[in-house]
């Protein structure tokens, strides 16, 4: 069985487990054992970056952004240091609590829903939001307002933008990402469920499908709209580029080198127009995107990794690689070279009233700034992209996240120092 | 789930369980020293250890007799309880997690449920760590035992008195004296309204809401009275008959008569008093802030206030023992209710609240966050509290 073919099993998995409640997280638990994968069980918590961006891209997400509602500095920074013990337990597999007896009469520190599944590759990732450090009434809740890094600021409205503020912005978020949707959603639940108190969750967001890979050992998976996406992501294998493209350098920002070692995530929900799409002819939608839907080669020719060749003119004299296409207006070469490191997710959150598919995708990439790597292309793309037709931004935020977090640190922790 | 589900996920089982538990061991605090083992059977208590040091004990029991089993760790004295765990069927685990001071002590399994068990000495040895617990516990339990049930019977008077005054209005035909009189009874209900729902005959009588009722069932209580009072507009509602108000208005109040002969003697143990407090929140939290419980009358801040009434009371009661035995939280509590309280406070209307309908998703969801940061350390109530 191809990696590809498992793939698209789990992804049937999860369409059942919707149905049956356990049954897509037992089912996809036992294909990531014992699969010849070479990717270890676990995640170390620990390291110079968070874990969760670089780790190849797991298959689900549930990602989660808090409004801190607690007023002082000290139980903002308890609730980091509680959510940094729960994730060392969780990203390892063990209960939250450290598995402390408690009375029969007590409710159990742990939730009990992963009881028995493996740590499947659980990462957790945690960032601050704009509002984190200057709220809408422009106050310093926290004594932090000083350390905001120049870059992270709300993300300015681009063309055609329909946002919804529920599920938009937020002061804290946390990414979790796992091959088995339950041990994702168990994190997500146990931390909101410390925060009680001191944050409260202000929207989430479900992942079913990774729509990027990470690592050079991923196959490029497909989005929503049948094509393989990402192709040209940035690769945990190139690390250069990630230096470059990725981590926040000491010295970017003079008044917030707590973030050096950490990075900007970007997360936009998109929704899809799944039904025109679909009535939408296979030409169309290759020309659309710039790529073959089969094998993910640029229109220009070659296979899924050649690069595209933006001057090649077919018969009509215009380029095989439209002007309008998404590949293209995304290319580094278009975009002064600069480059992100995606890590979306294919989400369905069931339907709207009308009875049409409320699905699309779950944007996430980070980026060293924001300013410069993702802004400009993204004004861009709003405007003149041709998949806008068939595409609406509904969410949007934008996270500095730190760097990583040392055994006996918490996460966030250089903010306070 | 089919066979072959099951036979995957028993595989799956036994690695990671074997991972958490060592894992779990090292970072237990109370560690293995102060974790006993015991195997009740049908004729035998087999005690890992007859010692543990002072502090937090932990028994594992397991039941691998045939019978239903108790286990019991008594005051030197052998009829003192200061833990015990109850109902262990055949096969079955559970824990005992209590604390103890230095002294004798006796554990004793009781395979059937009855008679004086199978005993044994048990020491605790003195490890340092404060057990906080003493004899004077009792006399504050039994101050929390009182100082609840005397507000039970107070808010059971202002009950009867209230509904005889509402329905009074309501059979006379004044409406408007009838709903403003309706949220002032209703207010003594919502206070104790675990005390009220222990009786499951009188509680769907009087406080069923229309979407409780199964196809066929009878409507009867407050609720009705509600929609009556507050119809709904355009559709086709069909006011109550004066001869229909002069029975369901007899009815609710005869049944509250019947509340109130009843709460007289009711008598009330710590941990039934630290849950209480935790359901009337949950009842805040499921039924008054999302403005369910009066879909007709939109009075649920009223109801919302006098759950909060009610858990604080009985939390109030218990704060002395809580202070002895787990001071951080009694702070935690004393401050999430009164950020709740001022909260609420907002939204007061003459001499009581505005209407749910006037709130905005962000009101009522600062209001939940609230109720949430509350909720969660009083959950933690009963635990600290029972015991010797």
């Amino acid at each position: 069985m191809s990696r590809l073919s498992r793939r698209g099993l789990l992804g049937a998995g999860v369409a059942a487990g919707a149905a049956t409640g356990f049954a897509g997280g037992f089912g996809s638990a036992r294909a990531s054992e014992g699969d010849g994968d070479a990717r270890p069980a676990s995640y170390p918590f620990h390291g110079r970056h968070q874990a969760g961006i670089v780790t190849p891209a797991q298959d689900r997400l549930h990602f989660a952004a808090f409004d801190v509602t607690g007023t002082s500095r000290g139980e903002l920074v308890r609730l980091l240091q509680a959510w940094t013990a729960a994730a060392e337990a969780m990203t390892q597999g063990r209960q939250v609590g450290g598995g402390v007896p408690l009375p029969y009469d007590a409710p159990a520190a742990d939730t009990g829903e992963a009881i028995g599944l493996s740590p499947s590759r659980l990462t957790l990732t945690f960032g601050f939001g704009p509002s984190l450090f200057r709220d809408a009434q422009d106050r310093d809740r926290f004594g932090i307002a000083d350390r905001q890094p120049t870059a992270l600021r709300r993300l300015p409205h681009f063309p055609a933008d329909h946002l919804d503020e529920a599920r938009s912005d937020g002061d804290l978020c946390v990414q979790a990402c796992a091959d088995d949707p339950q041990v994702a959603v168990h994190a997500i639940r146990n931390l909101s469920r410390i925060a009680f108190g001191t944050a409260a969750l202000r929207w989430a967001q479900l992942g079913f499908g990774r729509t990027s890979s990470t690592s050079t050992t991923q196959q490029t998976p497909r989005n929503l709209f049948g094509f393989k996406d990402g192709t040209a992501n940035l690769k945990a294998e190139q690390p250069a580029q990630v230096d470059e493209h990725v981590w926040v350098g000491r010295g970017d920002d003079a008044g917030a080198d707590w973030l050096a070692g950490g990075s900007y995530l970007v997360a936009r929900r998109i929704t899809m127009h799944i039904e025109t799409w679909d009535r939408t002819s296979l030409r169309e939608q290759e020309n659309l995107v710039g790529r073959d839907r089969p094998a993910g080669a640029p229109l220009s020719g070659g296979s899924e990794f050649t690069p595209p060749d933006f001057h090649l003119k077919g018969s009509d004299g215009q380029p095989l690689m439209k002007l309008d296409s998404h590949v293209r207006l995304a290319h580094p070469s278009q975009n002064h070279g600069v480059r992100m490191l995606r890590r979306g997710y294919n989400f369905t959150d069931g339907n709207d009233a009308l009875g049409r598919l409320d699905a699309g995708l779950f944007f996430l990439a980070y980026v060293r700034d924001p300013a410069r790597q993702y802004i400009p292309m993204q004004t861009r793309l709003s405007a003149q992209d041709g998949l806008m037709e068939y595409l609406q931004h509904t969410g949007s935020a934008l996270f500095a996240v730190p760097p990583g977090v040392r055994p006996g640190e918490y996460v966030g922790q250089p903010l306070f120092a | 789930m089919t066979h072959l589900t099951r036979a995957v996920l028993g595989a799956l089982l036994l690695a990671p369980i074997a991972t958490a538990c060592t894992s779990n061991s090292t970072s237990s605090s109370a560690g293995d020293e102060g974790t006993v083992t015991v195997t009740s059977t049908d004729d035998a208590c087999e005690v890992s250890s007859t010692s543990a040091p002072s502090g937090t004990l932990v028994f594992d029991v397991t039941n691998k007799g045939s019978k239903v089993t108790e286990f019991y760790l008594y005051a030197a004295d052998g009829t003192k309880i200061v833990g015990e765990v109850e109902n262990i069927g055949p096969g079955i685990k559970r824990q005992l997690v209590t604390r103890a001071a230095p002294g004798s002590y006796v554990t004793a399994c009781k395979p059937g449920m009855s008679g004086k068990g199978i005993r044994a000495d048990f020491t605790v040895k003195d490890s340092g760590q404060d057990a906080a617990v003493s004899g004077a516990d009792q006399q504050l339990v039994d101050a929390a035992s009182k100082d609840y049930a005397s507000f039970v019977r107070e808010e059971s008077d202002a009950l009867l008195a209230g509904t005889a005054k509402f329905v009074a209005a309501y059979r006379a035909g004044d409406d408007a004296r009838a709903r403003a009189l309706y949220p002032v009874a209703r207010t003594h209900w919502e206070r104790i309204e675990p005390v009220a729902e222990s009786f499951g005959d009188l509680d769907p009588r009087m406080d069923a809401r229309q979407a409780d009722l199964a196809e066929g069932d009878r409507w009867t209580g407050w609720h009705l009275l509600e929609k009556d009072l507050w119809p709904p507009h355009g559709a086709g509602y069909r006011a109550l008959s004066g001869q229909q108000r002069t029975a369901y208005a007899d009815l609710l109040l005869a049944d509250t008569r019947d509340l109130h002969g009843r709460v007289q003697k009711m008598t009330f143990s710590e941990d039934a008093i630290a849950n209480g407090a935790k359901e009337l929140m949950d009842e805040v939290a499921t039924g008054k802030v999302t403005g369910e419980e009066e879909i007709w009358s939109h009075t649920d801040l009223y109801d919302f206030q006098a759950n909060l009434d009610g858990a604080r009371r009985g939390y109030q009661g218990l704060r002395p023992l809580l202070a002895k035995r787990d001071p951080a939280l009694a702070t935690t509590l004393d401050a999430r209710f009164t950020t709740l309280q001022s909260m609420l406070d907002r939204h007061r209307a003459g001499q009581g609240f505005v209407s749910y309908e006037k709130l905005s998703t962000t009101q009522v969801k600062e209001l939940s966050d609230a109720v949430n940061a509350l909720s969660e350390p009083l959950a933690g109530l009963t635990a600290a509290v029972v015991g010797l």
